[in-house]
């Protein structure tokens, strides 16, 4: 509740919020929106915007540019969110154990982090996408792969940090079972800067699956933004609304859910917390 | 770091890029063999299937008769020789294509890191210089839109903008093929083709290290040395510049050699986007192609190129932070 | 005429805090030469005077009132820029924390000639700065100018500090809590050092600490400063030893004698805990291809402790005292020795074989504000630990309640959460966290050494009450001497790891035979002063 407070106090992020939500409404409502396909002819070909009853105006094959970005936004969100799941499970199970137990474990953790930290992550997600075939999985699973590692560093300092408490170790001297521990003690305390890296990744995973499908690693079965900007690029002279548009859509998305993630942040810093108090 | 430590320091550095390198290696390897099908077909891709020739070749590249540790040695061996395959579809050896494209994109990564970095570290030391002013909210938005900004849309509407409408700039290709130019006359047709792309692929950056710019110095600035700094009668100028401002830097050098690859990864966008002869170009004709092996030639030379990077900003921070000691 | 002049100064607060005004009509005088101690708890103003006569003030702190006079001119009306121009000329400071104090990317001696150079100096920098460093005791000047502040000790550092707020000679020093971070042994050679170098140039001192050890060690006059207000200000003998307001009076009572206190003889009972030639040694560093350090913190420890009496163990920072007590508990687990409760070596146990002794063995922190779970009700952190040994939840939470009464807590704390409490409140959780297990041995790292010397004073009542009604066995460490005296039975002294001297304690304090038991007593700040018994 009072975080919530906090958080509303954030005009930034009740902004974000509200965006956030009304880009989830779209997606939902893409069928009663525009019912039929996306990728079905609407109108005459690269149809200006407002003309032929197209908000948005069409591409070059007559598709409804406003309904290619309704049904996008399902995607663009489904792989957001999921990828970003799994990236968090990822960076937590190994920054947890790389944390808590340090020594060899934690160097060996944090070598193998670093190393996915250090390669390129965009074009190995362009590599694993490419060679196990552009598909909704593979693109969840490439994202999921290259954005893991900052979550594990993060989670890693925490626990470090954490588990060198006092009241860690005073839960050790009770004589708690590590598992409960880290349960009870450890993560509960390290949950927030998680919660904002999830918000932020979220925002990444949605600008990476655009810049994939951009290059035409997309599932060639699901309408996307970046296919659509993508799609629009050669014929931009001619229709520039076939690129501008899609991408105000992701612009707004990504930047909705960095403000989330930044009044997160401002509402569950601790330090910030402090000086209000006082 | 003082300087008499520095030789073993280095040594330690490169061992472990060495290290890195190999792994990278061993993955490229890994992933060949973890797509679905036989290697060789994998790497034909749709381009080389169909000629049986081809074929024989890649599996004798990959000694794919041999047990898998064997296959390991082999591509090892290859790699580290520099052979990175041969491309069926352009027909030529895959480490000699993308040296030919090398120079290109050290160029736009190179230029868009100074442009990210030089703006970046400034407008982040203005806004935090002047925080909770109208300087202030303006950076921390503009900062904000660039991180929020898909880089390849950012490259079209400089394109529509500046190359459609003003005509300012050309939009394509990193020379104008048809004034012949040379010496001076091709440089700066050069530097003219280079600002679109350079910009595009620096303002995603320019907004990371002006957000982390501002950050760190506001965290810096309620540090006791800076107060110290205050005490003896510093100018406040001069306590920005040589306190604050020193500190605050190493965060963002750190930062820079994590960034590195990613910056890497964005010149393939804006490359595509511009026509820009660099390997991020060559990987999307390859993608096009799926011509593989260029890709993991590819994927493996940014790789290296990062490494390197990284070796260089773990110096710069060993020669500044003098607590630095051991790797 | 004095030197500063601070004239019924008022400073607001922003909306919100727990007072209108952070200092309200404060007036005080240096006079060259003089050391005016100013003294307080935390939350007292003390530091606020201070900053605000260097010009020193966080934004949004207004200036509702008062002047500040300094050499006949007032400081609040100066410009910014001449305002900085006196500031490490004509005024200096120094501060609580030397190990954050200097730039870590700047060489000592630049940090040095920095301050000279900004004043138009900066040409004989080359010969001044070893000079300083010299004039601070500093050995091999020539280098240490050369050295990075991350080479140096928290002493030397404060060193290096008080060399860079004299370069300019300036009239006033203002010191805030300069000791408080450091060492006893440092804080007895700074305290030195700072009467040396104001005695020779007749620099004028206002010294802010929360010590009345350090008042009476230092001071030529003393203000007591309390919520914001001066309650008392006097020369240094007549507030020390005659004090007239009732908090002096109050905060007078609280400073721990120093003295060991009479105690009756804790009868002879059968050793409960034996330590034989325990060791723990950390390893630093190395890794692949460096050769790592390795660090001794506790050496063939020896200790005894039998059923009923408190034993203490003091030390410096980095003795091997915590070390040592978080080895009994397995937070640390020892290479060498044996650690024998009641007859059974602990050491070998593994985490399961260890679990029994938990109920027997429990620890109160040293941070109140670090032992706590921030998100666990003081009712579940306190139930908890029985929970875990299989105390029906029931019947562990109302023991929670009764211990709460026990600690002095009103039992309707049960249901909130740490952050609304006080230091000393938490504290007192903290033990009704360890005494639900029941336990027979109680190890206290530090309990005390984070609170007002007020909420201090009641802390150690209550334990030494509690241990007493329960029959526990306690190991008390503590850096501070004082405390141990008012505390222990016995008192065990390490030092770098090991235990040099151990005994009952009035015979340690009274014939120490060990160089550094005698070195530590020397250091006690105020020692040859007897607070006046309240009455």
């Amino acid at each position: 509740m009072e975080l919530l407070r906090r958080f509303a106090r954030h005009p930034g992020a009740v902004v974000g919020a509200v965006t956030l939500l009304l880009v989830l409404a779209v997606a939902l409502l893409a069928p009663v929106l525009f019912p039929g396909s996306p990728w079905d002819m609407a109108g005459a070909p690269f149809s200006p915007p407002g003309e032929d009853g197209m908000l948005l105006g069409s591409d070059s094959l007559g598709r409804d540019v406003a309904a290619g970005i309704a049904y996008g936004a399902r995607v663009s969100l489904l792989v957001g969110a999921v990828s970003t799941a799994v990236s968090i499970l990822i960076g937590v199970a190994l920054g947890a154990l790389a944390g808590y137990l340090g020594g060899v474990v934690d160097d060996a953790v944090m070598r193998f982090t670093e190393f996915f930290q250090t390669i390129p992550s965009f074009v190995l997600a362009i590599l694993l996408v490419a060679i196990f075939t552009p598909s909704i999985t593979s693109i969840v699973a490439a994202i999921a792969i290259v954005s893991w590692p900052p979550v594990a560093r993060v989670v890693r300092a925490e626990f470090l940090s954490l588990r060198n408490r006092e009241f860690v170790q005073a839960a050790e001297v009770l004589g708690k079972r590590p598992i409960a521990i880290v349960l009870t003690d450890i993560l509960p305390n390290a949950l927030s800067p998680i919660i904002v890296l999830a918000s932020l990744n979220t925002a990444s995973a949605i600008l990476l699956e655009s810049s994939l499908s951009f290059l035409g690693l997309g599932d060639p079965n699901l309408m996307s933004w970046g296919f659509l900007i993508g799609s629009g690029r050669s014929v931009i002279r001619l229709a520039w609304w076939m690129s501008v548009f899609p991408g105000i859509a992701i612009f707004v998305t990504v930047l909705a859910l960095n403000l989330i993630g930044e009044g997160l942040s401002d509402a569950m810093n601790p330090r910030l917390r402090k000086r209000g108090a006082r | 770091m003082e300087l008499s430590r520095l030789p073993g320091f280095l040594l330690r550095r490169v061992l472990k890029s060495v290290a890195v390198i190999l792994a990278i290696v061993v993955c490229n390897f890994l992933l060949i063999h973890a797509a679905p099908g036989d290697p060789a077909t994998v790497m034909a891709g749709q381009s080389g299937a169909a000629d049986p020739q081809y074929m024989e070749q890649l599996r004798r590249q990959f000694g794919l008769d041999q047990p898998l540790t064997t296959q390991l040695w082999i591509y090892l061996k290859g790699v580290l020789q520099l052979d990175l395959g041969f491309s069926h579809r352009q027909q030529a050896g895959v480490a000699g294509l993308i040296m030919d494209r090398l120079p290109a994109t050290l160029l736009l990564t190179g230029a868009a890191f100074l442009i990210a970095i030089s703006g970046g570290v400034a407008m982040g030391a203005l806004a935090a210089r002047r925080v909770g002013t109208w300087a202030d909210s303006v950076i921390t938005v503009i900062a904000l839109a660039f991180y929020a900004t898909p880089l390849f849309w950012v490259g079209l509407m400089l394109v529509l903008l500046f190359s459609v409408y003003l005509e300012w700039l050309p939009s394509f290709g990193m020379s104008d093929p048809s004034l012949n130019a040379t010496g001076l006359a091709l440089a700066w047709d050069v530097a003219q083709h280079l600002v679109l792309p350079a910009v595009t692929l620096g303002l995603f950056y320019l907004a990371v290290y002006a957000r982390l710019t501002r950050a760190t110095m506001l965290e810096v600035a309620d540090q006791d040395f800076v107060k110290t700094a205050r005490a003896k009668g510093v100018p406040e100028g001069r306590v920005l510049r040589a306190h604050v401002l020193r500190n605050a830097l190493l965060p963002v050098i750190t930062f820079a050699g994590i960034q590195a690859g990613q910056l890497v990864g964005g010149s393939i966008l804006v490359e595509t986007v511009f026509a820009w002869p660099g390997i991020g170009r060559l990987a999307f004709e390859a993608l096009l192609a799926r011509d593989y092996q260029v890709l993991m030639g590819v994927f493996f030379i940014t790789s290296v190129m990062v490494v390197l990077f990284n070796l260089l900003t773990d110096l710069l921070y060993a020669l500044i932070d003098p607590r630095v000691e051991v790797a | 005429m004095s030197l500063l002049s601070v004239e019924n100064l008022t400073i607001g607060l922003p909306s919100g805090g727990d007072r209108p005004n952070a200092i309200e009509e404060v007036s005080l005088t240096v006079a060259p030469g003089e050391i005016l101690c100013v003294v307080g708890e935390s939350g007292s103003g003390k530091s606020m005077t201070a900053n605000a006569a260097m010009g020193l003030l966080p934004p949004g702190l207004p200036v509702r009132s008062g002047r500040i006079l300094f050499e006949g001119q007032d400081l609040l009306a100066k410009p910014r820029e001449e305002m900085r121009r006196l500031r490490g000329s004509r005024l200096a400071m120094i501060f609580q924390e030397p190990m954050t104090a200097l730039n870590p990317l700047m060489r000592v001696g630049d940090q040095i000639a920095e301050a000279l150079r900004v004043h138009g100096a900066g040409a004989d920098a080359a010969r001044r700065v070893p000079e300083l460093l010299e004039a601070v005791n500093l050995p091999d000047p020539a280098n240490l100018a050369r050295s990075y502040p991350f080479r140096l000790s928290g002493g030397q550092r404060q060193r290096v500090m008080i060399a860079m707020a004299l370069a300019l000679e300036p009239a006033l020093l203002i010191a805030d809590e300069p000791t408080t971070a450091l060492d006893v042994t440092t804080q007895m050679q700074i305290l030195t050092l700072i009467r040396e170098v104001q005695g020779r140039r007749g620099t004028g001192v206002m010294f802010i600490t929360h010590d009345f050890g350090v008042v009476a060690e230092i001071a030529d006059r003393v203000a007591v400063m309390q919520r914001g207000r001066i309650v008392e200000t006097g020369p240094a003998a007549e507030v020390l030893n005659a004090p007239r307001h009732e908090y002096t009076r109050a905060l007078i009572a609280a400073v721990p004698h120093g003295t060991p206190a009479p105690r009756e003889p804790v009868p002879p009972g059968p050793p409960i805990l034996t330590l034989k030639g325990l060791r723990k040694t950390y390893h630093r560093g190395g890794g692949w291809f460096g050769k790592g350090q390795s660090f001794q913190a506790v050496k063939d420890a020896d200790l005894v402790l039998h059923r009923g009496e408190t034993l203490g163990v003091v030390g410096e920072s980095g003795s091997g005292k915590s070390t040592l007590a978080r080895t009994l508990v397995r937070l640390v687990r020892p290479e060498e020795g044996e650690i024998l409760f009641h007859g059974t070596d602990l050491r070998p146990l593994t985490r399961e074989a260890w679990k029994p002794f938990r109920r027997q063995i429990q620890m109160v922190f040293q941070d109140p504000y670090a032992s706590l779970n921030p998100r666990r009700s003081v009712g579940e952190a306190i139930a908890e630990g029985p929970i875990t040994h299989g105390t029906p939840r029931r019947a562990a939470l109302d023991r929670a309640r009764e211990l709460l009464r026990l600690v002095q807590l009103d039992p309707g704390a049960m249901d909130r959460y740490p952050h609304e409490f006080s230091g000393g409140q938490r504290q007192r959780i903290g033990l009704a966290r360890a005494l639900a297990m029941e336990p027979e041995l109680l190890i206290a790292d530090e309990p005390v050494s984070a609170l007002d010397v007020s909420v201090q004073a009641q802390v150690l009542a209550l334990l030494a009450d509690i241990r007493k009604r329960l029959g526990l066995t306690m190991l008390f460490i503590t850096h501070d001497l004082r405390v141990a005296a008012e505390i222990c039975d016995r008192v065990a002294v390490m030092q770098r790891g090991v235990i040099v001297e151990q005994g009952p304690t009035a015979q340690v304090f009274d014939a120490p035979t060990h160089p550094y038991t005698r070195a530590l007593l020397d250091s006690i700040p105020g020692r040859g002063w007897t607070p006046p018994v309240s009455g």
